[in-house]
């Protein structure tokens, strides 16, 4: 609290002068060459004082410590600025943060609910190759999704064909038997998708998993650029980085693309869960840049499959919801009978095709974690290509086979519970004690349609700003699809990061932060 | 406009309006305290809660210090300032969207005063700084809201909920003081009388007001007049009511599907009520029922925005 006071009592001041860097300029003409010889190096050995490299892919460097040709002309940058520089801008992008009220809420404290969303001043660096391919594989990865929730919903061909096991799909906890035949506009069940990335030593780029029902996180990769492109000005603009600041634009024109046929001026709304939830200040925010009205289940009401708001004008029709409420909660009648977060006779009136929700319901059986073993072969069924993007090794611990080499090798194997998100229920072997991995052996027995496991990932590192050095932190990427008429995917996506040194984890419910990211031209 | 967002934008106003009064009352009283020649310091607090609309708890208990304390300070008292606050900010917290970034700053830092150990101290040390400083922060959210909003209809429901929570203060601190106005106690010095008038302009921050109307010659009929009757002094009730029919009319023009009959009837009464009473009227008949009357309509007018934006039956909605 004080510390809000203090700092609000500051100057909020733009970054001054960066200093010229001959680095930054020569790389957007070329010069890449002439650069790499003309190296400072004393000063990168005070930046990378404890800067340790080892098996994992480093993002910046390569194994034998150069730094990659892309990130030179950010070493140079800070390399050529005094310590002090380094941390007021870190102050003044705090300050920046703290202002625009960017926050995420921590479950189950009373006070100080309020946090700040945790932040690295680097940039993470995307080659435009690197990211063509990125894009080209997210593509068709959820083409093949969203044909295989159609393809589920409809005459569940794959599971006919003994594709994807019939068991796993009709024991999926996200299952929805509601779902079954019904018309959703355009067959688009996942108009908002966040994928997470993970880079493997070999430097290939590979899925960790799918978001496809209610992805969070794009209001730091929005908020993060603002603020990048106040605190390192002249860098950005040398680097020649591809546009982000447009994805409210491009989400407003998928969910309008997404419109109950014969409704021209749709009325758009973002469904939240209140002022309680842990994103509510990015529902607010993408409510206001896309200046659509932000309702809470109160404000609806449904009438002859209708759905209405209450405004101060009476009732106003609404036609598309952009959902920002979990299935179970969203439709007293249909789901959870004592939710009250949702709207009694939702789900009627979505039948009756009268309003577009979106993301569709039961979207969450396709982000499974044991579904996803199988995309793969999803992707080879439906578009007969091979994937672009491939999946890290899963064990499907229903398997009696792979259960038993999974139960002998806890300790080096991470476990996920399939239907979780967020960090939560997952053990990580190499880190976990003899206690919780006897409890994760137990409840697997019990359960093991619950698990997977996959091998734990030595993924790639960032540099990151640690005090007055850099250190290398874990770093995913989760870059946001929009699928309306067709595909649309903003270059770069929310970098989070592992903040603690060594972790693994890189949620923000767990102490994750997040970093921009820069696609490059 | 959802009508949650509105009901939202309405009580901020309306907390911070009552959070203003009574910053500025308190502020009064313990100046008035000072002048041991008048009204006793209970005789005063007393005056003072009654004014605020009688919260619980509020009895005077022999110390000003204890007594100022629980008034900024209590979080569950209606009248108190630090639960105005808390509930002006809980209504923007919920409509972030709605406001803008520069309304919600000020209120958070407004918040955030009032709640940091640093407040206690300030208080202690110099309880006039921290009201004055309080003050400066709901100006500035008024500010910032004038010039940062677009003025469509959230706009003019913060209006309608300031001005409502002022009219009805204003008509309630004169009801409480008006016997004492005309029926002054016989005291040895005639000061004492100009310092208590003066005093009751000042709880609506109005004596430089009044004396560019009036000059400085102050009488107990002029003040009621100008409080009451003024068309033009942002804190005089008909101004207020003004103001009040003015947003009413810009809500109804920018939507209109539904014509709030009773609404605007309710509204241009309690208008033409004010509009054709001569103060000499008022002061002839009853002035206590005259300012009692004010309020009650006031309550009512309350009851109708609710019934005609916020509360109204699916049914009635459905038919029109």
């Amino acid at each position: 609290m004080s510390r809000l006071v203090k700092i609000e009592n500051r100057v909020l001041a733009a970054p001054a002068h960066e200093p010229e860097c001959p680095a930054a300029l020569n790389l957007r003409q070329g010069k890449l060459q002439a650069l790499m010889s003309a190296a400072h190096p004393l000063l990168l050995d005070t930046l990378f004082g404890e800067y340790p490299l080892d098996q994992a892919f480093d993002e910046m460097r390569s194994a034998e410590g150069e730094v990659r040709p892309q990130y030179r002309a950010l070493a140079e940058t800070l390399a050529g600025l005094p310590p002090e520089e380094l941390q007021r801008r870190k102050q003044s992008a705090d300050l920046s943060f703290l202002t625009q009220g960017i926050t995420f809420t921590v479950y189950g404290r009373d006070e100080g609910t309020e946090r700040i969303f945790p932040y690295d001043l680097l940039p993470r660096l995307i080659t435009a190759a690197e990211w063509e391919r990125i894009e080209r594989g997210l593509t068709q990865r959820i083409t093949a999704l969203n044909l295989f929730l159609r393809d589920v919903y409809s005459e569940a061909k794959i599971l006919r064909d003994r594709v994807v096991p019939r068991e796993l799909v009709y024991s999926c906890k996200h299952y929805r038997r509601q779902m079954q035949g019904l018309q959703v506009p355009r067959n688009v069940y996942v108009a908002v998708v966040g994928s997470d990335l993970l880079r493997l030593n070999t430097g290939e780029f590979v899925v960790l998993e799918d978001n496809l029902r209610v992805p969070s996180g794009v209001s730091y990769m929005l908020t993060n650029r603002r603020v990048m492109k106040r605190t390192f000005p002249q860098l950005f603009s040398s680097y020649g980085v591809r546009p982000i600041e447009h994805y409210p634009q491009l989400l407003l024109a998928t969910l309008r693309s997404l419109a109950p046929e014969g409704r021209p001026e749709p009325n758009i709304v973002l469904l939240t869960p209140g002022v309680f939830n842990s994103a509510y200040f990015e529902h607010t925010y993408l409510a206001r840049q896309m200046g659509i009205d932000l309702v809470e289940g109160r404000d609806l009401v449904t009438h002859d499959n209708i759905v209405y708001m209450r405004t101060t004008d009476g009732l106003k029709r609404v036609d598309v919801i952009y959902r920002r409420v979990d299935d179970d909660f969203s439709d007293p009648l249909v789901f959870r009978a004592d939710s009250s977060l949702g709207c009694a006779g939702l789900f009627n009136a979505y039948r009756a095709g009268n309003v577009t929700v979106t993301n569709a319901f039961g979207t969450g059986l396709a982000d499974d974690k044991a579904v996803y073993a199988y995309v793969p072969k999803m992707i080879k069924y439906y578009l007969d290509e091979d994937p672009i993007l491939n999946n890290v090794e899963t064990y499907l611990l229903g398997e009696p086979g792979e259960r038993q080499h999974v139960l002998a090798n806890l300790d080096k194997l991470v476990v996920k519970a399939v239907g979780e998100s967020g960090g939560y229920g997952m053990l990580i072997g190499p880190h976990s004690t003899a206690q919780q991995r006897e409890e994760f052996a137990r409840a697997i027995e019990a359960n093991p349609r619950n698990y997977i496991a996959q091998p734990t990932l030595d993924f790639s590192r960032a540099p990151c700003l640690v005090e007055d050095h850099l250190e290398p932190r874990h770093v995913d990427l989760r870059p946001y699809i929009l699928y309306g008429d067709k595909i649309n995917i903003v270059p770069g996506g929310l970098t989070r990061v592992a903040l603690q040194k060594g972790s693994l984890v890189v949620n923000s419910s767990q102490g994750g932060g997040s970093k921009d990211t820069w696609v490059l031209e | 406009m959802l009508s949650r967002v509105a009901d939202s934008l309405y009580w901020m106003s309306r907390y911070l309006e009552r959070a203003e009064n009574t910053v500025r009352q308190l502020d009064v009283t313990m100046g008035l305290m000072l002048d041991t020649g008048g009204a006793s310091e209970s005789e005063r607090w007393r005056r003072l809660v009654a004014s605020l609309g009688k919260p619980a708890g509020m009895e005077w208990n022999g110390s000003v210090e204890l007594m100022a304390h629980k008034l900024v300070f209590d979080s569950l008292n209606h009248a108190a300032i630090t639960f105005c606050v808390n509930g002006a900010r809980e209504n923007a917290r919920q409509v972030r969207e709605e406001i803008s970034s520069e309304q919600w700053q000020r209120l958070n830092r407004l918040y955030h005063q009032i709640h940091s150990p640093q407040a206690e101290a300030q208080f202690t040390s110099s309880i006039n700084d921290m009201l004055s400083s309080i003050i400066d922060g709901i100006h500035l959210f008024k500010g910032v809201t004038n010039s940062t909003m677009i003025h469509g209809q959230g706009w003019q429901f913060i209006r309608l909920g300031r001005y409502i929570e002022r009219a009805y203060a204003t008509a309630t601190l004169l009801e409480v003081y008006q016997p004492d106005l005309f029926h002054p106690q016989e005291r040895e010095h005639e000061g004492y009388q100009y310092i208590e008038l003066v005093g009751l302009l000042r709880c609506c921050t109005s004596f430089e007001a009044y004396c560019q109307v009036y000059t400085a010659d102050v009488s107990a009929a002029r003040i009621l007049e100008f409080l009451l009757l003024n068309r033009d002094f942002p804190h005089a009730i008909r101004h207020c009511v003004d103001s009040m029919r003015e947003a009413i009319d810009s809500i109804q023009s920018s939507g209109g599907r539904r014509t709030p009959a009773e609404l605007i009837s309710g509204i241009g009464r309690l208008h033409a009520m004010l509009d054709f009473t001569t103060i000499d009227e008022i002061l002839h008949g009853d002035t206590s029922a005259f300012l009692h009357n004010i309020r009650e309509q006031c309550l009512r007018i309350h009851e109708l925005i609710y019934r005609y934006y916020v509360n109204y039956s699916i049914q009635s909605a459905l038919a029109s």
